[in-house]
Formats: structure tokens, C-alpha cells, sequence
């Protein structure tokens, strides 16, 4: 993973149009970078659905147990207090802390995966290609370690073709 | 046949992407201006005298404020609840105008997220430091220690901490995440080595892969479905502080929602008095326009007729239940030594945002700016009149009292302002104030259709 064939566009419309031009002839961008998120690129890009859903519902649910069953377990086991003759085990009195215990876990287990999943972090070592990409630029990249020239330049017109600037070898 | 009017572009000016990156970026480059300067001494002066104000509760303890036998809460708690009040705005709009997929709610999100957890820190400032000794604060959390002991589960203040707590957390995450890609594009416009290199650290390595924000827009969507209920729940939390005890005036079903509403009330005003003046010295105009000023009218409107009615049915209820010791209560609310607090609490947030009915009035940014002036005011003297008027003349008439603020509590109260006021001018010169990830994904569909005039 050392050498890209990137390309760029100014226009996200542009962009989606390209992207499936030659996916459609059996070019694979290693990566598309946008400045925002374009609707309709991980389409075209045949992306999946993300799963970080179900990271959320699991951590979601951990966190509720945890909540209720640690109330349940202090006041009907632990150090159980009377107050004024009321149940020891008050399922009612113990769905605040397990609402709030079940949005803490579920907002935080989604976030944490969703950093690990994308290896983004605190000085996460990543490689920009263009700083333009953060402000207007729209940019393909297509991997050129094991290319040959003829499939190089194959690669360059089908990229020309679909309306690209900038084409060139970055490293 | 009605034909709805086109609308207008939500962002002004026909702007292209980079011009985005530069409109909203200007206010962090360079020095600050002369009046940054200012607002930041006048923030720090009133800092100081909260700092003072702590000094004295905390070395000589709460007998410095003005609280009595009777009266056991007063302006501390009215200052947490307005704080976390004023904190109900910038998740709500984050959070659930994003799950309406209202789009105008990009221009001012940033912004109003930041002001909530700002105001969410100074409202956890009260509790702490009404705790007397704040070395000790920890106590109020779980935690397995010598004396085999747990707190209890069973009270409100107690859900209180973990409200406020997961709220402050999520909000501040809900923040963070959004704001990676703008830190981003920060980094990437850095010219300076060392601020390329804090702003990089920042960022987390964000490339603008088309992987990680189809992630990205997943988690906000998830995190928006997580939040909307937790701002609601925040407030309801803080009303049971009052609605589950017996005291004549708080012990009613009716506080949630309307908590919850005064809540997101506050906010709105506070938002207001904010942008109104950060669009005019940031020169965003073209970002936070008349639209999107009108649009928060309308749910001060909204949040402003809730309001209203829950007053009008608390009075309601007070006489349809018979009880004495309620009726006593609301009738000395309005009629009593209190009476004064009640009417300014009823103009500011009944009368007052009813003006808003008024499309000239809505539209006007000096009228805007004075009436959510008002509705803050207003909101605090609610919180002061549930609290002291429902105290200081409760079921034994020989232990009823009055209650005055002493220099203390103010300090507090101002220093509380002071906080607020510096770590927002902090914040205008750290990150950038408006989304401009989110901005630059609505400007096609906000209505002009543009082509860029590239020509390379």
C-alpha cells in the first residue's frame, strides 16, 4: 500500500457518477474522500450497512442490566434499608439510574467502536493525500502497488473518461 | 389550488464549498478583536467574584448565605435548575431536529452543543459546591468503600447525578464526534507547524473517507435516537427533586413535561441572545440568517404556550383539588410577599413570546434579541417562585419566613455567568462555531442549484 492513482473532483454529483463509471468497468477505489458526507456514494461505492447498530444495542443492554441488577442487588441484598415499610426490590425507583446507565453504555460502545473499526483515535497516524479533501475536493484513490504500465494507463483513461481532474501517481 | 411558495435558501450569498471553509473559519484566525478582548475581561471580572463567592462558602460555610429554617433552598438550586435548563437547547436541536431532518438546525448546532455543555458544567457548579465540603463531591456516586455503604438508589437527587452525569457525557461526545471532521479541516489548513500538529492530535486522523462518514452518519443518527429521550429525561429527572416530595406547590404530576418544556423554553432564548449577537461580530450572516431565527421563535412560541398552560392548570388543579394547603400555596404565589418574583415570571414567559405571533416581530433581530432576554429572566424567576414561594410558607404558620439573597449567593450566580461567558469566547476562537461539514451538505439542497465556477 504504497502507491495510488488519485484523481479528484469539485462536484459530489460528479463524483457519484464517476465512481460508478468505473466501478462499472471493474475498477475498485481503494478509497473516496469527501469533505462531507455524499448521499448515495456508498451506494455507489457498494458499500454495506454498518453494524455499529448492534454494537450500540449490546452495549445498550449491558448497561441497562447492569444498572437494574446492581440497584436490585444493594437494596435487596447488600444493605437493604426500610423506608417507611416500602418493598426493598422497587422496580419503579430503579428505572431512572437504568435508563440513564442504558444511554451512557449505548452512546459510548457505539463511539468506541466506531473509532477502532475506523482505526481513527488521538494521534492516529493516517496519510493525507490532498488537504484540499477537507475544504472542496472530492478524491478517488485507486491502489498501484502490482499495476502494470498498460493497466496504469487503462486505469487513467477510464478515470479521464469519467470526468476526473488531477489524475496522477501519489506515494 | 394553494401553491407553497418556494423557499429560501438556507444559506445566503452563493457560496461554494471553499468559500464555506473560509466564511466560517475567519473568527479563529488571527488576534481576537478588541471587543473579544472585552467580553473576555468583563467574563473574568465576573469569574472572579464567583471565585470569591466560593471562597467564602467554602472556608466559612453555607451560614453565608441567606437560607433559614424554612427556607432550605433558594437561589442555589434556582440556579441549577436554569443551568441545566439553558443546557436543554443544543441537544435538542443536534438531536431531535435531526431525527425531524430539519436542516437549518446545521447553521446553529455547533454552537448551541457547545453552549450546553458549558451551561451543564456551571449547573453541576451549584450542587457541588452547596455539598459544603467539595473535597467529599465523590460521595454522591457508587462506589465500594470502607464503610459498606451505597447510596440510595431510591432518591431523586441520586438519579439526579447519573441524569446529569450521562447527559453531560453524551452531549459531550454527540459534540466531539461531529466535530472531528471540522477539526479536520482545521488541521488541514493550518499553516503553522505547531498549530498543525495539536489541531492533527485533535482530529484523530480524520481523512474524509467515504467509509468513515457513511459511519459517521450512522453513529449521529444512533447517537441523535440516544439523546432525544435523554434531554427529556434529563429535565424530568429535575423536577422529581420537587414533584416527589409533599411540599404544597411541587408535589404535582404535571412537572415533567412541564419542566421539560421551560427547558428547551430557556434554551431557545438563550441560543438567541447568543447568536444574535455571534452572527453580527463573527460576520455569519449569511450562515445564521432571519430563517433560522425565526424558526427558534417559533418554538419559543410553542415551548412558551406549554409553559403558559402549565401555569394556568397548576392554578387549576390547586382549587379543583380541594386541598387548603395547595390552594394557600398558588394563592401565595400570586397574592403573597412573593407576589412581585410571580408577575415577572408571568409576564416574561406568557405575555411576552406571545408576541411572536407577530411575523414582523419574529423577524426583527432587536425584538428577538430583547424578548429572549426576557424569557431568561423569566425563566429564572420560575424557578426562584417554585422554590421559595412553595418553602417559605408551607404547612405550620409559625415557622413561616422570608428569605433575601446575601452578596455570596449572587457572587455565585455571577460568577456561574462569568464561566459561561469565557469558555464560550474560548470556544469561538478553538473550533470553529457552525458545522461546516454539515453546512457545505445542505447548501445544494437549500434551494439554489449550483454549478462551481472551476476553471482550471
Amino acid at each position: 500500500m504504497s502507491k495510488f492513482i488519485s484523481a479528484y473532483y469539485h462536484d459530489e454529483e460528479d463524483l457519484i457518477k464517476g465512481v460508478r463509471q468505473i466501478r462499472n468497468q471493474g475498477i475498485e477505489p481503494a478509497d473516496v474522500r469527501t469533505p462531507f458526507p455524499v448521499h448515495g456514494l456508498d451506494k455507489a461505492m457498494g458499500m454495506k450497512r454498518s453494524r455499529l447498530t448492534r454494537v450500540a444495542f449490546a452495549g445498550g443492554a449491558i448497561g441497562g442490566l447492569i444498572g437494574f441488577f446492581f440497584q436490585a442487588w444493594v437494596f435487596t441484598v447488600a444493605y437493604p434499608i426500610n423506608f417507611g415499610g416500602k418493598p426493598f426490590f422497587a422496580v419503579p425507583s430503579f428505572m431512572p439510574v437504568t435508563f440513564e446507565m442504558t444511554v451512557l453504555f449505548a452512546a459510548f460502545s457505539m463511539v468506541i467502536a466506531f473509532f477502532i473499526h475506523n482505526k481513527l483515535g488521538p494521534g492516529a497516524k493516517t496519510i493525507i493525500y490532498d488537504e484540499q479533501v477537507t475544504d472542496d475536493r472530492f478524491q478517488i484513490l485507486i491502489e498501484a502497488d502490482d499495476l502494470d504500465e498498460p493497466e496504469q494507463q487503462r486505469i487513467e483513461k477510464a478515470l479521464k473518461e469519467a470526468g476526473a481532474q488531477g489524475i496522477q501517481l501519489t506515494s | 389550488m394553494y401553491v407553497s411558495p418556494i423557499r429560501e435558501p438556507l444559506i445566503k450569498g452563493n457560496k461554494d464549498y471553499s468559500q464555506v471553509t473560509r466564511d466560517i473559519m475567519a473568527p479563529m484566525a488571527g488576534k481576537p478583536s478588541k471587543y473579544w478582548y472585552m467580553g473576555m475581561a468583563l467574563a473574568g471580572a465576573a469569574a472572579l467574584m464567583g471565585a470569591w463567592a466560593s471562597y467564602e462558602t467554602v472556608f466559612n460555610g453555607i451560614g453565608t448565605w441567606g437560607l433559614n429554617k424554612t427556607i432550605g433552598w433558594a437561589w442555589d438550586i434556582t440556579n441549577f435548575v436554569w443551568w441545566v435548563g439553558i443546557g436543554h437547547a443544543g441537544t435538542f436541536i443536534s438531536a431531535i431536529l435531526l431525527l425531524f431532518r430539519q436542516k437549518w438546525r446545521t447553521s446553529i448546532n455547533r454552537s448551541a452543543e457547545a453552549m450546553t455543555l458549558i451551561a451543564i458544567a456551571c449547573a453541576g457548579f451549584f450542587p457541588l459546591i452547596h455539598m459544603g465540603r467539595l473535597l467529599l463531591g465523590f460521595f454522591i456516586f457508587p462506589y465500594p468503600n470502607t464503610r459498606d455503604l451505597w447510596v440510595n438508589f431510591n432518591s431523586p437527587l441520586l438519579w439526579d447525578v447519573f441524569a446529569i452525569t450521562t447527559y453531560f457525557l453524551v452531549s459531550l461526545v454527540f459534540w466531539y464526534v461531529g466535530l472531528i471532521p471540522d477539526i479536520g479541516t482545521v488541521r488541514d489548513k493550518a499553516k503553522n507547524k505547531i498549530r498543525k500538529a495539536i489541531y492533527g492530535f485533535l482530529s484523530f486522523g480524520w481523512t474524509g473517507s467515504a467509509r468513515h462518514w457513511s459511519r459517521h452518519e450512522t453513529i449521529s443518527l444512533v447517537l441523535a435516537g440516544l439523546a432525544a429521550p435523554l434531554v427529556l429525561s434529563v429535565h424530568t429527572i429535575v423536577s422529581f427533586d420537587f414533584a416527589t416530595s409533599v411540599i404544597p406547590g411541587w408535589h404535582t404530576t404535571i412537572f415533567p413535561p412541564y419542566f421539560v418544556s421551560g427547558a428547551i423554553f430557556s434554551g431557545f432564548a438563550m441560543v438567541l441572545t447568543l447568536l444574535i449577537v455571534a452572527r453580527k461580530a463573527l460576520n455569519l450572516e449569511d450562515y445564521i440568517t432571519i430563517n433560522h431565527i425565526e424558526s427558534m421563535n417559533k418554538i419559543i412560541i410553542l415551548t412558551g404556550s406549554i409553559v403558559g398552560i402549565a401555569y394556568l392548570t397548576e392554578f387549576f388543579i390547586a382549587w379543583y383539588s380541594g386541598v387548603e394547603y395547595e390552594q394557600y400555596a398558588f394563592f401565595n404565589r400570586a397574592f403573597g410577599p412573593y407576589a412581585w418574583a410571580y408577575w415577572i415570571m408571568m409576564t416574561c414567559n406568557v405575555i411576552t413570546p406571545q408576541l411572536f405571533w407577530f411575523k414582523k416581530i419574529r423577524t426583527s433581530l432587536i425584538a428577538t434579541f430583547i424578548i429572549s432576554i426576557f424569557v431568561n429572566i423569566g425563566m429564572w424567576f420560575e424557578r426562584f417562585v417554585i422554590v421559595v414561594t412553595s418553602l417559605h410558607r408551607d404547612y405550620l404558620p409559625s415557622s413561616w419566613s422570608m428569605y433575601k439573597p446575601t452578596l455570596v449567593e449572587v457572587g455565585l450566580y455571577i460568577g456561574t455567568l462569568g464561566l459561561f461567558f469565557t469558555l464560550f469566547l474560548l470556544f469561538i476562537r478553538v473550533f470553529p462555531v457552525i458545522a461546516i461539514a454539515e453546512v457545505k451538505s445542505v447548501l445544494k439542497s437549500s434551494g439554489e442549484h449550483q454549478k462551481h465556477a472551476h476553471h482550471e
